[in-house]
Parts: structure tokens; C-alpha cells; sequence
């Protein structure tokens, strides 16, 4: 597996992250680089393994259905870069 | 007369409860010391108006008895967590100029318990880092100095805690610790810190890094006022579903309980090639305190020890890269204005995150992405499952286990290095527990040729810290370690 | 059943429908933030610091929202799953602050099901259900407030939704619209969800493809977000034409997200592609494993009211209703517990025909709901009653149900007040019978010479001098007699 120009374009649009074409080879190598370093966990034998996403041994706590929150625009807009009438503002979106 | 400096966290509260110093005093102080070490860069944003008042209300609740755990005492504020009224940015440029309206859980229960509130530490850029050199506000410097004089990196991520409390510009401060973040700053300054069990602090409030990772921890300067402050800053919180129901143990008091009788195992697997060998002389004097005071140590196996680092650099960034998806301009924090909105994200991303961070987001979108899904996450969650079990396997005969919290000491600020992965070596020793979700603690065990401290770490069955607070303050007082550093002795301009 | 098969220019073609319906929990509270679920507050009104994903901001998951999609399990006759699995569906979006939807990938919380459908023919058949999960909504970005910028509203941001993933077992727009509207029926019974599809509580997602009959599944389409019953119908009759003009015209389906107008009826590709769905999804690290016992589903499922299908096969069955009258009575819980309880102590059938026809016709003319309208279940009983025990003809309990409706009064007491009642004594109907013969000796005559039609005539005219009150059944055997008999 190796990563290559048109795979650093393709996770930089799917990361939203703009990379300048002339970057697009450095960073190809430098994922590269860590990649094949990682790939050594493929000595590892995992048959029968199952994946630990967390270590708490715990289940979802629950909570119950009561309102608790919401009714605070303020703090919603506080650091808002920009709003109207209570909206947040963005370049318009075309679907 | 004794600097009140130099008095630690319980000894603070005993003048502070004994009217021989007030917090104000203490605070005062600490503003002083924390201008005065300025150039040290460890302070982001100094809140010194408010920690007077805190300060003051301190005070009064003293006189009138009510008195906190950490009433009256001066701490420092990791970045990374959310202050209500004040800058919280996580060292990055895309949340500049973020005020929260909320205070985390874990720095809210710490003003609950009385903690007066010095200021913001810096830190790595969302704590990616282990130098504290990806934060946008520059690198913090640690107050220990290289022989020849150059400036050394704290660590990191909590680069600015650990520099802070070993500079005496804090007498406590929070980390955080995903991989070591912690633990490997705590050593290359020469102070204590702690990463609890996964869970026994809520992240609630705290920018995160990797959730299944992430823990906040306390740092100081003694063992004893380490216990103090975890005390106060730990607890279950229903807030944050991952935290823990599980009771906390008297820490405090865990820490005269000595080692007699207590396992402690050795792993193999942390002997490295080319390891520093100051670093394995300080591991065997560990070993050989820990044996004078009664423990039995044990060589043990952690067989996929070596696996844990690529392990981590699949899942952390993998998270990362989703945990940072929130960080897009339209809420808060940095807008790079564009045409169209797709273009205002990119750029706003580019320019808003430093290349450190730009580059595990890279990572971990590209291991989750289709086709790679599970040649990398799931293969990393698989292996990550095995390395808890050989932690669980270990902690079958023993109570903890000793290792080296660095595979060197602290390394000159701006060392050019060309490829990531050996920057990513430094946590090599930390990063399991984080994997297992274990607690460890580093303690500052010795110096090495270069008058550099050095630190050991000390790990722990899941919930059991009172095991690394007892066998922590073991080892501090036979190492003696008093902290000194050459830039705080010599003044620093 | 009748052959869905649709004719193109080149012969026949099979069309095939799976549907993604989302559904709006039924709960106060969103799936994991305290924020009001409600609809319809002002911008931003109902957002939580979690719901605008602020910096460290974490979900804790409301326990109703859980119960709700187990009950919805259990109404489709599914699998529970007892343990399930969020994960982040990462993608970026002006209404997802997040950055990732929070859903269920691999582990929904309810495996495979069924859902009985009714079509209008009154035939019903199964249509398989793969799946339902749990899931965040996202915003509301609004496109026409501003020349050069769309406007977020994040209201919505985090109510929990049902994703119900039916198989691709449709055949006809018919049946795709007959499989939301038994779901919707379903979850309305269970209070699930309230099924409101103009404010967005019930959209769908439909997938459609054609192909010869008996060859392989061709490439589908995905139309998205269709907010009714009939822009459903709709955009998968367009989607069929469409379809088949480009296949039998040699070209190829394009497998693509495609976006319906409401105006036009028609479907048109989106725009902004998403990035070939590369969701990367993965367990959300900020959450456990839903872990829900079998004693809790145990008792969810002893609590669940009796569904739609268990009611019509007993209407159909017991009480002998059409299957088409059944399905109408059924589809609203209210109706069929209105029906159950005005058809009691009388007639089903009646009842059915009165409520199908008199009432629901009333209904409609006034814009009046059933929990509105005065006519109980107990007074509607009453007037079916005074049909069936010959008090009243059909005729004039007409006018008594129209009185019935404005005021709410019972119908024996109406009857009473207005001297409705029917007149069953045979004196009489035979002095009425004998003074309409004595007024038409002309028609008698003919009558008698054979001409059979003018039978009706008389019955008209003895009805109308007694003012529509004498008893129809009466006046036929006596007249019968009267003219018959030659007396």
C-alpha cells in the first residue's frame, strides 16, 4: 500500500484540509514513511482477536428523557464568527 | 525565611489553614514568579486579576473554616481544557480568540475544592506533540538547561504544565495524556505527574485529542501533593459516558503505605537497543529502592510491548482526524472567508491547524478510509486488545510494574528531525497504558551526566492509584531528587 | 394479485424499491443532549453546547430514545439486538457541527423484521425489514434568505431518529407508498413517532431500479428526503419512466443520489457530489456499547398496545368487516378504538359502514379531527342501535347523525325531540297505503296490467306521506299484499 499524489489530494479534500499541489509529493512520502513503519503490526497474529474500541468494560450509561439544556443562544453565538437574526452564516451552499 | 515558593501543595494548606500565610500571598507569588519566568514561554495567558480573587475569597473561606482540598492554592490550566470567561485555544491558531461560556469538569471541581486559577499553559497543539513544539504560541522551554547552555524542549504535550511547576511558577497544574503527554513531560522537567485509569477523570470540557485515549492528570512537584490534587480533580461525572462509577480511593493517605510486601514486575520488553544507558542505571536503582523497602520485584513479559507505538499512531490519529472535524469556521474559532463553503473549510483547515496536526488528520482519515478500514483500525484494535491482555495477564501476580518513563532525557529546543516516527519514539514507554487504559505516574527518580533529570514510571491495575501513590513516594524519598533547575536557580531574564 | 409488471417500448419491466425511512423519535428530550426535541422554536433556540459540538463537548444517550426504537422493534416483529453499536459517520456539512453523524453501522439496535402491507385491492403481503437504527438528525441549512449564503438552523441538530431499512421487496409506488403508510400506522400506535410527515417527523429515501422480469437487480437510484405519501408516489413513477426510456434506449443507469422537486414531480441529480461516500466510519470513541437487557425488552413488549394487523384480522375475521373497511378503521389507533367501542353492543358491520361512509365523510367536510368532532363512540352506537331494532329507517337516521354531529346529543333522545321515530304500527301504514291507492287508481291499474316498475312509486309515495318515517319493511309487505292481492 502506497500513498501517492492523487491519494494525499483525495484525503485532503475528504479531511477538508487544502494542500497546495507542490505539497502533495512531500506529504505522499512522509505518510508513506509512517505507514510502512506501522505496517508492522502485521506480524502480529490477531486471528480470533477481537477489537478493542474501549477499555472500560463498562455499557452506556443512560439518562433520563427530561429537557436539561438548550435556551441559550448566547452561549451558542458567543464566539460565532458570523450570524444573522440567530443563524449561523455561511458561503451558500448549492445542492 | 523560607521562600513560599518553595512550600509544596499540603504544606501550602497547612500554613494557608494556620494563618501563616494567606492566598493571597501565595498567589501573589506565584503571578510574580510567573512574570518573572516569562521568557520560558510555559504561560499562554497569565489570569493574574483573577487569581487574586480567587485568591481572596480563599481567604475568607479559611477564616471562616469552610476550606476546601486545595483551598488557597496556586494552579496552572492546561490549554487543552475549556475556562469559562477565559481564552481556551488548545494552541492552535483555528481557536484563536475561543472564550468558552462553559468550565470543565475536571478545572471545575479543582475551584469547587478551593484551587485558585494562575493562568493557561501552553501546550502542543492539541496536545499533538511531545516537545510542546507545534503550539501556535510557540515552544515552551523547560527550566532545566543543557550544559552548553541551549534551551531544552519540556516534553509534551503538556509541555507548559510541567515546565511551570518545575519553574515554581505553579504549584500545581492539569495535563493531559494520550500517549504520554503527561507522563514524559513530568520526566524531562523533574517533577511528579499522574495519568489516571481511563474513566476516573471526566473529559468533559477538555478539547479532545483521541477519546479512548485521552485522560486529564495532575503535576507537582512531591508525590504527596500529586495525591492531593488527583483527590480533588477526579470523580464520575454523568457528563461524560466513558467516566467511571467507580470509588476513589483515599490518595492522600496512600501515600504512607510503603511498598512491604507489595510485586512489582520488570518487563523485558522495555530494554531497547541503544537505549540511554543513564536511562537503564536509574531504572536499576528503581529497582534496587523498591526492593530496600520491602517489595519483591518480579521479571515479567509484555510481549507486544514493541507493537503499542504503531498501534497508537493509527488509533490516535484516526480519532483525531474525526474529533477535529468539529474545528470548520462556522461556530467558532478561525474563518478563512471563501466563495463557496467547501473552499472556506479547506482553507480555514490549512491555515487554522499547524502542520503536525494537518499531518495526523491526513493519517487518520486515510486509515479509516474505504479499503483500509481494516487493514489498519481494526488490525490496531485487535493488537491494542492484546496489549491490554498482557498488562492483564501481568497484573495476575503483580501489584505494579516499574519502567523507565523515557528512552532519554530532555532534548534541545528546535532538534531538526526528518522523518516524524522518531519523534513519535519518545512515548514509546508511555504509550501502552494509554492503550490499556491504565494509570502510571512518572516520578523524578535522578539526574544524568548533564545534570538533566530523569524519570521512572510506575503502573497500575485499572483504579488502583493508591498503588503508584504508595510506591511513588517510595521512590521519591530515596532518590532525594530536589528540584533545581538551572534556569529557575540562575534567574532567568 | 395483480401483475405490477410495467409495459415499456420493448417489453416488460420489473421495478424494484427498498425504502430508508427516517422517523423522529417520539421523546422531550434529544438522543444525546438535554435540548428540547420540539419542532418549530425559534433559531437556534432548541441547541444544546453539545448539539453545536463546542470544544469538548460530550453525548450521553436518553434512555426513552432507546426504549422508543426497541418498541418500534418489536411492532415490526424484529430481532432486539442487546447489544448495539454507535458510530461516527464522518462527513463535512454546514448542518453538521460535528463533523460526523452519530448512527449505528454495524451493530444496529433492531435486526430483521417484517411489515404487513395493505394494498388497495385488499390484498396484503410482507415486505422484509433489514434493519433499524439510531441515529442524530442534522440541521437546517436554508438556501434562500440571502443572495451569496445559506443560513443554519440547529434546532434539529441531534433529535433522535429511527432509520427503518426495508428490503427491496416493493414492486409498484403503490406498495412503497402502502409499506410508509402501515409503518407510520405502526409507529403512531406504539407513540413512537408522531408520523407528522409536513414537519418533517416521517421522510423517506427511496431506492429504485428496474429490470427484465426474472434477470438481476439492475442500478438503483436514491431519491432523498420525500416528505409525503404522495411525492413518494411521485418521484418512483418518474424514476420507473425515466429508467426504463434510458435503458431501452441502449444507455446506463447512473447509481446516484438524486434530489425530487416538488413542483415538477420530477428527480434531478445532486449536485454536490458527496465525495463517492466515503464516510469512514468507526466506533464513536466517546461511547460504549448500548447494553439493553431482555427484561427491559420483556416488559416494553408486554406493555405494547394491540397493533393494526392483530385489530383487522379481527375485523375481518369476527366481525366479518371488507378488508377495505378494516384497513381504513385500523391505520389510526384512535379510530379503530373508536370503532371497537361504538360497535360493542351492535351491529360491526353497520357500525363499520357508518363510520366508514357517514362519520369519516362528516370528518372530512368540516376539516374536523376524530378527537374533535362531539359524536362519541357510545352515541354513534345509539343510532346504528335504533336502526337496527326498526326505531328509525337508514333515511332519517341520516338526519339524525347530522344533528348528532353539531351538537353532540344522543340519537335516541333526537328522534324523541324531533318525532323521528319510525312508524312500524301496521294500521297505520295500511290507512297511508290506502289513501296513496285511492289518489292513483290509474297507476294501480296499470300496475296490475303487468307493469311491475310502478311498485317503487308506491312505496315513494307512502314514504313521503308519512314523512320518511314509516317503516320501509312494513310498507313493502303490506303494499305487496295490497296490490298483489288484488283487495
Amino acid at each position: 500500500m502506497s500513498v501517492d499524489k492523487t491519494t494525499v489530494a483525495k484525503i485532503a479534500r475528504l479531511a477538508r484540509i487544502h494542500v497546495p499541489d507542490e505539497r502533495q509529493q512531500a506529504i505522499a512520502t512522509e505518510l508513506n514513511g509512517i505507514l510502512s513503519w506501522v505496517d508492522e503490526l502485521n506480524e502480529v497474529n490477531t486471528d480470533n482477536v477481537e477489537p478493542l474500541a474501549n477499555v472500560t468494560g463498562h455499557s452506556l450509561p443512560m439518562r433520563d428523557d427530561f429537557v436539561t439544556d438548550g435556551d441559550r443562544i448566547d452561549d451558542v453565538l458567543a464566539n460565532v464568527p458570523e450570524s444573522a437574526g440567530g443563524f449561523f452564516v455561511v458561503p451558500k451552499v448549492v445542492e | 525565611m523560607v521562600d513560599i515558593l518553595d512550600l509544596g501543595a499540603v504544606e501550602a494548606r497547612v500554613a494557608l489553614d494556620a494563618g501563616e500565610i494567606s492566598a493571597v500571598e501565595l498567589a501573589s507569588a506565584y503571578i510574580a514568579a510567573a512574570e518573572e519566568t516569562s521568557g520560558l514561554n510555559n504561560y499562554v495567558a497569565l489570569t493574574a486579576e483573577h487569581a487574586l480573587e480567587m485568591a481572596a475569597a480563599s481567604d475568607a473561606r479559611i477564616a471562616k473554616g469552610e476550606a476546601g482540598l486545595l483551598e488557597g492554592v496556586p494552579i496552572g490550566v492546561k490549554d487543552l481544557f475549556c475556562t469559562a470567561g477565559y481564552s481556551s485555544t488548545a494552541c492552535s491558531n483555528i481557536l484563536a480568540g475561543f472564550t468558552p461560556t462553559y468550565e470543565s469538569t475536571v478545572t471545575a471541581n479543582l475551584w469547587r475544592e478551593g484551587g485558585v486559577m494562575l493562568g493557561k499553559l501552553n501546550c502542543d497543539e492539541f496536545a499533538m506533540g511531545s516537545a510542546n513544539e507545534t503550539s501556535a504560541y510557540g515552544p515552551a522551554i523547560n527550566p532545566w538547561q543543557a550544559a552548553d547552555g541551549a534551551d531544552l524542549v519540556p516534553g509534551g504535550s503538556s509541555g507548559g504544565s510541567a515546565s511551570a511547576v518545575a519553574a515554581r511558577s505553579a504549584l500545581l497544574a492539569t495535563g493531559t495524556d494520550t500517549g504520554g503527554s503527561i507522563r514524559q513531560p513530568a520526566a524531562f522537567c523533574g517533577v511528579v505527574g499522574l495519568k489516571p485509569t481511563y474513566g476516573r477523570c471526566s473529559r468533559w470540557g477538555i478539547v479532545a485529542f483521541a477519546s479512548s485515549l485521552d485522560q486529564a492528570g495532575p503535576f507537582s512537584r512531591k508525590v504527596a501533593d500529586n495525591a492531593l490534587m488527583m483527590q480533588a480533580m477526579a470523580g464520575f461525572d454523568p457528563k461524560d459516558s466513558t467516566s467511571a462509577d467507580v470509588p476513589l480511593q483515599e490518595l492522600s493517605a496512600a501515600v504512607t503505605l510503603g511498598v512491604r510486601g507489595m510485586k512489582i514486575g520488570i518487563p523485558s520488553e522495555y530494554v531497547l537497543d541503544g537505549m540511554d544507558p543513564e536511562v537503564v542505571t536509574i531504572w536499576q536503582q528503581g529497582q534496587d529502592w523498591l526492593r530496600a523497602a520491602g517489595a519483591e520485584l518480579v521479571d515479567i513479559s509484555l510481549p507486544h510491548t514493541k507493537y503499542a507505538l504503531p498501534t497508537y499512531y493509527i488509533i490516535a490519529p484516526a480519532e483525531a482526524s474525526s474529533n477535529l472535524a468539529r474545528y470548520d469556521g462556522v461556530r467558532y474559532g478561525k474563518r478563512v472567508e471563501a466563495e463557496s463553503l467547501d473552499e472556506m473549510y479547506a482553507l480555514t483547515r490549512a491555515e487554522g491547524f499547524g502542520e503536525e496536526v494537518q499531518r495526523r488528520i491526513m493519517i487518520g482519515t486515510y486509515v479509516l478510509s474505504a479499503g483500509y478500514y481494516d487493514a489498519y483500525y481494526l488490525k490496531a484494535q485487535r493488537v491494542r486488545r492484546l496489549i491490554r491482555n498482557d498488562f492483564d495477564t501481568a497484573f495476575e501476580t503483580v501489584d505494579a510494574i516499574l519502567t523507565p518513563a523515557t528512552p532519554s532525557a530532555a532534548f534541545p529546543v528546535g532538534r531538526k528531525v526528518d522523518d516524524p516516527v522518531t519523534n513519535f519514539l519518545n512515548d514509546v514507554f508511555t504509550v501502552p497504558a494509554n492503550l490499556a487504559g491504565l494509570p502510571g505516574m512518572a516520578v523524578p527518580a535522578g539526574m544524568n551526566g548533564d545534570g538533566l533529570p530523569l524519570g521512572l514510571q510506575l503502573l497500575a491495575r485499572p483504579f488502583d492509584e493508591a498503588t503508584l501513590y504508595a510506591a511513588g513516594q517510595v521512590l521519591e524519598d530515596a532518590a532525594g531528587f530536589v528540584a533545581n533547575p538551572t534556569r529557575r536557580a540562575g534567574g532567568v531574564s | 394479485m395483480t401483475s405490477n409488471l410495467v409495459r415499456g417500448a420493448t417489453g416488460d419491466w420489473e421495478v424494484v424499491i427498498g425504502l430508508e425511512v427516517h422517523a423522529q423519535v417520539s421523546s422531550n428530550a434529544k438522543l444525546f443532549s438535554g435540548a428540547s426535541a420540539t419542532f418549530g422554536a425559534d433559531p437556534n433556540q432548541n441547541v444544546s453546547l453539545v448539539d453545536a459540538a463546542m470544544p469538548g463537548m460530550l453525548p450521553v444517550i436518553n434512555h426513552e430514545c432507546v426504549r422508543q426504537a426497541v418498541r418500534t422493534g418489536l411492532g415490526l416483529r424484529a430481532d432486539i439486538n442487546l447489544v448495539s453499536v454507535f458510530d461516527r459517520k464522518n462527513y463535512f456539512y454546514a448542518d453538521l457541527p460535528q463533523g460526523y453523524q452519530i448512527s449505528q453501522f454495524k451493530q444496529p439496535i433492531v435486526g430483521e423484521g417484517k411489515l404487513r402491507i395493505d394494498l388497495p385491492d385488499g390484498s396484503s403481503r410482507n415486505i422484509g425489514i433489514e434493519r433499524l437504527h439510531l441515529e442524530q438528525d442534522a440541521g437546517k441549512s436554508m438556501h434562500d434568505q440571502h443572495p451569496s449564503k445559506s443560513y443554519i438552523d440547529l434546532n434539529r441538530t441531534g433529535v433522535a431518529l429511527m432509520e427503518i431499512v426495508s428490503r427491496p421487496d416493493m414492486r409498484s409506488s403503490i406498495e412503497a407508498a402502502s409499506y410508509v403508510r402501515k409503518l407510520r400506522s405502526i409507529m403512531r400506535y406504539l407513540g413512537t413517532c408522531d408520523g407528522n410527515m409536513e414537519e418533517g417527523s416521517l421522510r423517506a429515501d427511496v431506492n429504485v431500479s428496474v429490470r427484465r422480469p426474472g434477470e438481476a437487480l439492475g442500478t438503483r437510484t436514491e431519491t432523498k428526503n420525500l416528505n409525503s405519501l404522495r411525492f413518494i408516489q411521485q418521484a418512483i413513477d418518474f424514476e420507473v419512466v425515466r429508467q426504463i426510456e434510458i435503458l431501452e434506449d441502449s444507455g446506463e443507469i447512473d447509481q446516484e443520489t438524486r434530489l425530487f422537486d416538488t413542483t415538477t414531480g420530477t428527480t434531478r441529480t445532486m449536485r454536490s457530489k458527496e465525495d463517492a461516500h466515503d464516510y469512514r466510519y468507526f466506533p464513536d470513541p466517546d461511547l460504549l456499547p448500548l447494553v439493553i437487557s431482555q427484561d427491559e425488552v420483556d416488559e416494553l413488549a408486554a406493555a405494547l398496545p394491540e397493533l393494526p394487523d392483530q385489530i383487522k384480522d379481527r375485523l375481518t375475521g369476527d366481525y366479518g368487516l371488507s378488508a377495505y373497511d378494516a384497513a381504513v378503521i385500523t391505520e389510526e389507533r384512535e379510530t379503530a378504538l373508536f370503532y371497537e367501542a361504538a360497535s360493542q353492543q351492535h351491529d360491526r358491520k353497520l357500525v363499520a359502514n357508518w363510520m366508514t361512509v357517514e362519520l369519516f365523510g362528516a370528518l372530512n367536510k368540516s376539516g374536523q379531527t376524530l378527537a374533535e368532532c362531539k359524536v362519541t363512540p357510545k352515541r354513534l352506537g345509539g343510532l346504528v342501535g335504533l336502526i337496527s331494532d326498526g326505531t328509525i329507517s337508514g333515511k332519517i337516521a341520516k338526519d339524525v347523525f347530522a344533528v348528532m354531529f353539531e351538537t353532540g346529543g344522543d340519537a335516541a333522545n333526537i328522534v324523541e325531540e324531533k318525532g323521528l321515530k319510525q312508524v312500524s304500527d301496521s294500521g297505520a301504514i295500511e290507512a297511508l297505503i290506502d289513501a296513496v291507492i285511492a289518489a292513483n287508481e290509474d297507476k294501480v291499474a296499470e300496475y296490475r296490467a303487468g307493469k311491475d316498475k310502478l311498485f317503487g312509486f308506491f312505496v315513494g309515495q307512502v314514504m313521503k306521506k308519512s314523512g320518511g318515517q314509516a317503516n320501509p319493511g312494513i310498507v313493502n309487505q303490506i303494499l305487496r299484499t295490497r296490490l298483489d292481492g288484488g283487495g
